[in-house]
């Protein structure tokens, strides 16, 4: 029953993502504050409020949902969950999280907390049926849990913590923009601006592009700081130079195949970034 | 188009992982230079085998497929030569990047023999100095002989150079669905020859 009603509530791969850039920016700080039992409250904490935030999301846009042929069989939509279940899954997600988060580190709390009020209330709530800008936003809230663990592992924020969190923030457009050129007539029909619909498609292409650039060398910046060895420094520029190969093909040639390879290679290319800087 | 297996994406994985052990790893004693060309080479492969597992065979339709294909072994004969024949290395340098921009012009610009022969010759030239050179300085003992097994690789590339580009100008040697089904495989091969013999010199 949980597997299929509450499971799909949480979008394990994005969750599993973020998570990860969480756990990379704590593990960034290395000793001698690194320990096993702090990395286990990051990765509890961090999974229970980016969780239970995506509940949230999924909960107050359950009549957008339906109206998408892409996330119409949805739990919410799908009425295999009901919405005050949802609401109180995510509630009870979002607040023992944030209330674990809390207990590890106060600083680490607060940002922790700004993450899930800029996705929730600034992004789901405010802006996302408003404007197409509103992605800079759950980009921002997408770019919390690095900085979280970065500021956790150092005790203060930083500036290498703000270009991990610069990265996140240029890689998401990547990510929700592909979605939204991808399924363009779905989110038309559910009236949500987007990129596409408000700007054309070439302009959303060149964000893609650019943005994706923007996170390549923000991510470079943070590794460059971390002291990360030559040799990793050589495989993220390798990556990054298949990140901007791609980038500007989608722009001189676009097609599906291409736009999706690159948000495809985007999403491992920070992934693989964010584990290289763990090491 | 054949679509691509999961043997096909372990295949092409182990080989993203030998390339970037590789690029990570470096070369020791070696000129910026040739580190610079070694890892151009070493990180089209890397990249090449993540396209194909992210977007599959389909990838090979891109016209842009030979030209980026071609960087590799003009890449690493720059840096063989740069490393062991040092007083060539401006004149090939030169060949290297006009040949480069001669492919680039020619697949783009025109058809038939005028865009084959270049290709073909600029080739030739690259996979003839990354089979043949370090067989010949391991046989003279100028190297280990384990660094033979990079000539090995550039025989391996010049195979799958010569299938790639006959299948892209029209006229494949092999079926396609053979020459697809045996790329990963020697993708692979050509990639673990490379570090082996840069591993044991």
């Amino acid at each position: 029953m949980f597997r299929q009603k509450y499971w799909p509530l949480i979008k394990s791969l994005q969750t599993g993502l973020l998570l990860i850039t969480g756990i990379s920016g704590y593990t960034s700080s290395r000793c001698p504050i690194f320990n096993l039992g702090t990395l286990f409250g990051v990765a509890g904490s961090l999974f229970l409020t980016i969780s239970g935030s995506t509940v949230l999301n999924m909960w107050y846009d359950r009549d957008i949902d339906a109206r998408m042929d892409r996330t119409c069989l949805r739990p919410l939509p799908a009425r295999k969950i009901s919405p005050a279940q949802a609401l109180g899954f995510g509630l009870a997600l979002s607040i023992l999280g944030l209330t674990w988060a809390l207990m590890i580190d106060r600083l680490y709390g607060i940002i922790v907390f700004a993450g899930l009020f800029f996705d929730v209330v600034v992004y789901t709530f405010w802006l996302k049926r408003r404007t197409c800008w509103s992605i800079v936003w759950g980009g921002i809230s997408g770019a919390m849990p690095v900085m979280a663990g970065r500021a956790l592992g150092v005790g203060q924020i930083d500036w290498v913590g703000i270009a991990l969190a610069a990265a996140i923030l240029f890689w998401i457009p990547t990510h929700i923009l592909t979605f939204s050129m991808r399924y363009h007539k779905d989110y038309q029909a559910a009236g949500i601006p987007t990129f596409p619909s408000t700007y054309g498609f070439r302009f959303t292409r060149a964000t893609i592009a650019i943005s994706s650039v923007l996170a390549a060398i923000a991510m470079g910046a943070a590794a460059y700081g971390l002291g990360t060895s030559w040799g990793y420094l050589r495989l993220m520029a390798v990556l990054s130079a298949g990140l901007l190969f791609l980038a500007i093909s989608s722009m001189v040639k676009p097609s599906e195949q291409t736009n999706f390879g690159l948000f495809k290679y985007a999403s491992f290319y920070m992934l693989s970034a964010m584990v290289l800087v763990m090491f | 188009m054949k679509s691509i297996s999961i043997l096909d994406r372990t295949l092409l994985l182990i080989t993203g992982l030998l390339a970037a052990y590789q690029i990570t790893a470096g070369m020791e004693g070696v000129t910026l230079f040739a580190l610079l060309s070694y890892t151009i080479a070493f990180g089209v492969l890397l990249v090449a085998g993540l396209l194909l597992i992210i977007m599959g065979f389909e990838v090979l339709n891109s016209p842009l497929v030979v030209i980026i294909s071609t960087i590799i072994p003009l890449s690493l004969s720059t840096g063989l030569v740069a490393e062991y024949l040092p007083a060539w290395k401006t004149g090939y340098l030169a060949f290297a990047g006009v040949g480069f921009l001669i492919i680039i012009y020619t697949r783009l610009k025109t058809r038939g023999a005028k865009a084959v022969i270049p290709l073909a010759f600029i080739h030739s030239v690259a996979g003839l100095l990354i089979f043949l050179l370090p067989i010949f300085l391991s046989l003279r003992g100028v190297t280990p002989g384990g660094f033979a097994w990079v000539g090995i690789g550039g025989a391996l590339i010049g195979l799958g150079g010569i299938l790639l580009t006959f299948l892209k100008i029209g006229k494949p040697i092999l079926p396609q669905k053979t020459i697809l089904t045996v790329l990963p495989g020697l993708l692979l091969a050509m990639t673990a020859a490379f570090v082996a013999g840069f591993a044991l010199r």
